[in-house]
């Protein structure tokens, strides 16, 4: 499972003829297999990873730190899971350190993620504090790097 | 007085080696755009980044001396462990270990450190293309073993016997082979080693591709019971951890062929580069992961390439070893030469033809996998339509 896991990782595209040839497996066992793994929602989704900037979109994205307080049951999980379900969250993440929860939110202007800040998530009972950081620049997302230089300098012919 | 034959300057031993068929062939494919190769002898990845960055902070600490003939201390105890922990292995980096300029340096300097003009040395072909002028190089006699496809290019006792007279001093092995990816199954490999001590041959083992085995655990001919002292283990770091153009490898033997080898290397090259000494310690003590990543994606495109090969009717076997496939080509009627031609001019697909390997090479071609799945891919494609189209 885990080389199937890896192939679609780095491509989710590739089709399962050609990854039941790189793991010498049948092709029915692949599709099997990748039927079985989103069933389990461990494939939770499949997703094109874009450069925002070269794609035109002016989009402002800020990593939230923010500090609540852990509830008797469940802990910090009910209010995390409440902070997750905004659209304009991307990710959250619950931390160890100096705060609890790291959000990375996403908006169209500066002005439209200050004031989700302002008014919704520092607005949620047990929220205590927020610190806003805006990201500046992307050089690597999810294990890619914005600016690849793949060109094979390589001899066509050696020994 | 002007000069009549400037051949006549050049030494004869070197006049008479042949040009390696492989530079021909290199050279037409050069002259053409858009060719998708599968003949590069070397991995598509580039070098692990922790490694470059440990080549540049050498540079930054102002490491640009020489070092000791040897090798640097470190480096040569990074290679003990290393060689003992992945193949049970144990040389004094103090005496026993030696740092070339690649592997090929290292067997440059084995060879001259123990032949005496006229002495005979095995080697099995196909094999990588300088085993055979090295041995010319050194003024040694160099025969050929050929091995079988039916035995998936694997060395056994009974292909050497023949080739065997009073004069053979050296056995050269080469598992995993360049370019037919055969590996030595183990009891072959006890066989092979006890012919060698009965009839006191001095093995020379070249194991660059020993990392990239995929199924099963390499084993090395050192390990046999009485080779140690008969062995001199050849490695590097070229196709494990992506440092061909480091230029780095090494030679583990007993103290005596150590000092013979330093004789001639310390007069010849003096040391490996300093900067590239480094960045090997570094791949040596962290670099495991990452060559082990580089392997899994191999071995998929091994599987690949190896199954499209045989769907399109040119046979071969699975290698357990290196990243080349070697099917046969007998089914199209063609020479290697002309099948590597004809498939280069029409469908700009590059392979080598098994020729430029030895003679027993003729009826195969070499497909490197060490490229990408795309190119693999596309490839394997253009090749499919050759086929049908013959």
């Amino acid at each position: 499972m885990e080389d199937l896991l890896k192939i679609l990782e780095e491509n989710a595209q590739v089709s399962t003829a050609d990854i039941a040839a790189r793991l010498d497996r049948t092709e029915d066992e692949v599709k099997r297999q990748i039927q079985q793994l989103e069933e389990d929602k461990i494939i939770l989704a499949y997703k094109a990873l874009v450069d925002d900037d070269k794609a035109g979109r002016d989009y402002v994205k800020a990593v939230i730190e923010v500090k609540i307080s852990p509830e008797r049951d469940g802990g910090f999980d009910r209010l995390a899971a409440r902070i997750a379900k905004y659209d304009q969250v991307q990710d959250c993440y619950l931390m160890s350190g100096s705060y609890d929860l790291m959000v990375v939110v996403q908006g169209s202007t500066l002005r439209q993620v200050a004031s989700f800040v302002s008014e919704k998530l520092a607005s949620i009972d047990g929220v205590h504090s927020t610190a806003t950081h805006f990201m500046l620049k992307t050089y690597k997302e999810q294990g890619t790097l914005y600016e690849q230089q793949s060109f094979d300098q390589r001899l066509k012919v050696s020994p | 007085m002007t000069v009549q034959n400037k051949q006549s300057y050049v030494a004869d031993h070197i006049r008479d080696i042949p040009r390696s068929g492989i530079r021909d062939f290199f050279e037409i494919v050069q002259s053409m755009d858009d060719v998708i190769s599968l003949g590069i002898g070397e991995p598509d990845f580039v070098t692990p980044w922790h490694i470059r960055e440990a080549a540049i902070y050498a540079l930054e600490k102002g490491k640009t001396g020489y070092t000791s003939n040897l090798g640097t201390p470190q480096l040569r105890r990074d290679i003990s462990k290393y060689v003992e922990k992945n193949f049970g292995m144990s040389y004094d980096p103090k005496t026993e270990i030696l740092v070339s300029v690649g592997v090929s340096e290292a067997l440059d300097i084995a060879l001259r450190a123990v032949l005496n003009p006229g002495d005979e040395v095995l080697f099995h072909e196909p094999c990588y293309v300088s085993y055979h002028p090295s041995v010319l190089l050194a003024h040694g006699v160099a025969v050929g073993v050929p091995t079988r496809a039916e035995m998936n290019f694997s060395l056994t006792v009974e292909d050497l016997i023949p080739h065997v007279t009073g004069k053979t001093k050296v056995l050269m092995l080469n598992f995993p082979t360049n370019p037919t990816g055969a590996t030595m199954p183990a009891e072959e490999l006890d066989k092979i080693a006890a012919f060698c001590v009965e009839h006191d041959i001095l093995v020379i083992t070249d194991e660059i591709y020993s990392e990239l085995t995929y199924e099963g655990k390499h084993e090395s001919i050192a390990t046999r019971p009485d080779m140690r002292e008969r062995t001199i283990f050849l490695h590097g770091f070229s196709k494990a951890f992506a440092m061909t153009g480091f230029r780095v490898g090494y030679a583990c033997a007993p103290v005596e062929l150590t000092e013979a080898m330093m004789r001639i290397h310390q007069y010849s090259m003096l040391c490996a580069s300093i900067i590239s000494q480094e960045a090997a310690s570094e791949a040596l003590r962290n670099g495991e992961p990452a060559m082990i990543e580089m392997r899994d994606s191999y071995k998929q495109r091994r599987n690949y390439l190896a199954s499209k090969l045989n769907e399109m009717g040119l046979k071969c076997h699975l290698p357990r070893g290196s990243f080349y496939l070697f099917p046969s080509i007998e089914a199209t009627g063609l020479s290697s030469r002309d099948f590597s031609l004809k498939l280069l001019e029409e469908r700009k697909v590059a392979v080598v033809p098994g020729d430029a390997f030895g003679v027993s090479g003729q009826g195969f071609v070499r497909c490197s996998f060490a490229t990408s799945m795309e190119e693999i891919q596309e490839a394997a494609e253009n090749m499919a339509d050759f086929i049908k189209n013959l």
